[in-house]
């Protein structure tokens, strides 16, 4: 498996080759080796430190407790339930592995390449307004104040993963956001991709996409449905999920479906309800034009006749509007 | 639950957490107790079981799902899941006999577990880091995102894995390691077991072996 001692940061040296997350991850394919060294020689391969590596750092005790605070509220965002997170997630229902697995959209990336221009909200963001935008889409919730206690919390324990690794890199990112595998041979189908889902799936997922809490406390989380992020979130566009799925879904089991497979249970599932995007304007064509280009939003399912998105179930979260959408930035600086 | 659904596109129904209970037979406790007897050898009269270091360890059933149970003694009877001892045992059983001692052994009061004692710190530690966390630089998800918080199980295809003897524990993760236990669904244990070092093992058995199994065990405790 991991084969010599791991340095901290790989990144900037491209040391050994034979380091880094993801390699085992695959290895029962002899490609995996291949792919990390191609990967090294003209991407940025980074391997973000640990909670073990953050005990023996050497930096001030009470970064190392605000550090370990952003990682609690990261790994069991929970805890804000009712306040900011309106649904049945983590961050890490996502970003698995502590968000720092390459090819599940490691976050430690976005503190080495923003502050930058964001097409989604038309303008330059910084790291807390990303997270601020999973908050507001991906966990159906309402994001913490900029500059309070838990989002500094939460971007000191994003910039922390990033350590040692360049700022603003000139090179792509290895394993960065969720790849999609290749386009299928066939079209997407919902009927194969109900089929695979419920085979491959629903023993965690639930049939009906609910997820599982057992006891009131999270297991699984529900890929559809209230509980589930919002129709503005990044992993409804088909092409997201179908990354994310054949990246990582079923857990432990990385790319062990088929292209195809990946693609039809992918456009099963974002075939289904979720709360409404927080940037509904009251009408789903208009909507699905202005903000869902790649998503099946405001699409109509062919079986039943559903038009996607058509509703105003917001979810838990009712009609609280997150303050971040929407928000105008740099006003002053528009004549030019 | 939709169950026209699932017969059209022919799942098998008993591997889902809400359909399992639909299908199961209906387990009778005290026909289970009767028909415990021949078990309580190795299990004991409590459903204990027993830690043997270097042997055979004798799960604790005391407490696990009823589901779980019966699933285990029909893969032993059909050979999916291959054990000398427990084969003769589970061959003396018919499917109600299968069904009783399974609800009778689930209602038992769980258990401390035995074993693990010769762990020092760090092996504990690391073993505390795989339940809780894994470790995901060699894609070990952790233990807890398929057992549940705390290790003690969910529905009725995870089972509850905290308080179980560190030797049961050690055993069963080693033969999904080796491919002489694969009778999992989907193959969700054996993916993350071959994934494990022989250390690893020993850490999360000891570990594990050390929790409470249930709530009520843990505010006695
Ligand atoms: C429902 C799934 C989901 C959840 C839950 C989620 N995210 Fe995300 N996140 C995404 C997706 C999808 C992307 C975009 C990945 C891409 O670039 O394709 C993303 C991107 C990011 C990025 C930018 C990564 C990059 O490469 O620039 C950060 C930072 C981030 N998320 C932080 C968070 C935080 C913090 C939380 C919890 C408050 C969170 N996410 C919850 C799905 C999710
Ligand atoms: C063994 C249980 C298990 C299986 C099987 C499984 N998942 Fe997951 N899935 C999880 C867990 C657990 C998470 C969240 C990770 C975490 O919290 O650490 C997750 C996260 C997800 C997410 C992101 C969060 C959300 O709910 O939207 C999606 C989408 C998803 N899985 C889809 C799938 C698909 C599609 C399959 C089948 C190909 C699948 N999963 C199989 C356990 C499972
Ligand atoms: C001679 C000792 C012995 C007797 C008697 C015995 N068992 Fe077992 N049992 C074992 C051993 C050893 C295992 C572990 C097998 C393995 O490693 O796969 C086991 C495993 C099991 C398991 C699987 C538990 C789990 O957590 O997966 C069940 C269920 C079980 N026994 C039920 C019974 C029942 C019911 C009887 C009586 C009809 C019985 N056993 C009699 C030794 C015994
Ligand atoms: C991806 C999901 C998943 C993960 C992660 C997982 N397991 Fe399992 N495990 C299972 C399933 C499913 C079974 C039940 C197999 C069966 O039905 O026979 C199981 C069974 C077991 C058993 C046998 C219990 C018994 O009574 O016989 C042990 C021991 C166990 N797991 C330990 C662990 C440990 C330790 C970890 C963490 C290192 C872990 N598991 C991680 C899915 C998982």
């Amino acid at each position: 498996m991991i084969t010599c001692p791991r340095p901290l940061v790989l990144a900037l040296t491209g040391c050994s080759l034979t380091v880094g997350i993801g390699i085992s991850v695959y290895a029962t394919s002899v490609l995996a080796q291949e792919e990390r060294a191609d990967a090294a020689l003209n991407q940025l391969v980074h391997e973000p430190p640990t909670m073990e590596d953050l005990e023996s750092a050497d930096i001030h005790p009470e970064l190392k407790k605000v550090i370990r605070y952003g990682h609690d509220l990261f790994t069991n965002t929970q805890q804000l339930r009712g306040e900011n997170v309106f649904n049945d997630m983590n961050c890490s229902s996502c970003h698995l592995g502590e968000g720092r697995v390459p090819f599940s959209a490691p976050v430690w990336t976005a503190a080495i390449t923003l502050p930058d221009f964001r097409g989604k909200n038309q303008h330059v963001n910084n790291l807390e307004e990303r997270i601020a935008g999973c908050f507001a889409y991906s966990m159906n919730g309402v994001p913490p104040e900029y500059g309070s206690d838990e989002m500094l919390a939460l971007s000191a324990y994003h910039q922390w993963l990033a350590t040692g690794a360049p700022m603003y890199p000139d090179k792509p990112i290895y394993g960065r956001g969720f790849p999609a595998p290749e386009e299928p041979t066939e079209d997407p189908s919902y009927a194969r991709g109900e089929t695979a889902y419920q085979e491959n799936c629903s023993i965690c997922h639930q049939e009906n996409g609910a997820g599982h809490y057992e006891n009131d406390e999270y297991v699984f989380p529900p890929p559809w449905g209230d509980g589930s992020n919002n129709w503005g979130a990044g992993i409804a566009r088909l092409e997201t999920m179908a990354g994310f799925i054949y990246q990582n879904m079923p857990l432990g089991q990385p790319r062990s479906l088929s292209d195809q497979q990946a693609w039809d249970i992918a456009y099963y599932i974002t075939s289904q309800e979720r709360p409404q995007d927080p940037r509904y304007t009251g009408d789903v064509a208009e909507t699905a034009e202005r903000f869902h280009g790649r998503s099946l939003y405001g699409q109509t399912r062919e079986h039943d006749g559903h038009v996607l998105g058509d509703h105003d179930n917001f979810g838990e979260k009712g009609d609280i509007k997150p303050w971040n959408v929407g928000m105008p930035r740099f006003e002053n600086l528009s004549e030019e | 639950m939709n169950n026209t659904y699932v017969s059209r596109v022919g799942l098998c129904v008993g591997i889902t957490l809400i359909a399992a209970g639909a299908v199961a037979q209906e387990g009778n406790m005290e026909r289970g107790q009767a028909a415990a007897a021949s078990c309580s050898a190795c299990h004991q009269a409590d459903g204990s079981g027993m830690n043997v270091p270097d042997g055979e360890s004798w799960p604790r059933l005391a407490g696990l799902d009823a589901d779980y149970i019966a699933k285990q003694l029909h893969d032993f009877k059909a050979g999916r899941r291959d054990n000398a001892t427990m084969a003769t045992f589970a061959n003396m059983l018919n499917d109600q006999q299968i069904a009783d001692v399974a609800a009778y052994y689930s209602q038992l009061p769980a258990t401390q577990g035995q074993g693990g004692d010769e762990a020092n710190e760090t092996l504990l530690a690391r073993g505390q880091q795989l339940a809780e966390r894994g470790d995901w630089n060699a894609y070990i998800v952790s233990c807890q995102s398929c057992h549940g918080p705390g290790g003690k199980g969910v529905g009725d295809t995870f089972p509850g894995i905290a308080g179980q003897h560190a030797g049961y524990i050690h055993t069963q993760l080693t033969a999904w390691k080796n491919e002489t236990r694969s009778n999992d669904p989907q193959n969700l244990m054996g993916a993350i077991a071959k994934r494990m070092s022989d250390d690893d093992i020993q850490a999360v058995s000891a570990w594990y072996a050390k929790q409470p199994a249930s709530a009520d065990q843990e505010s006695t405790q």
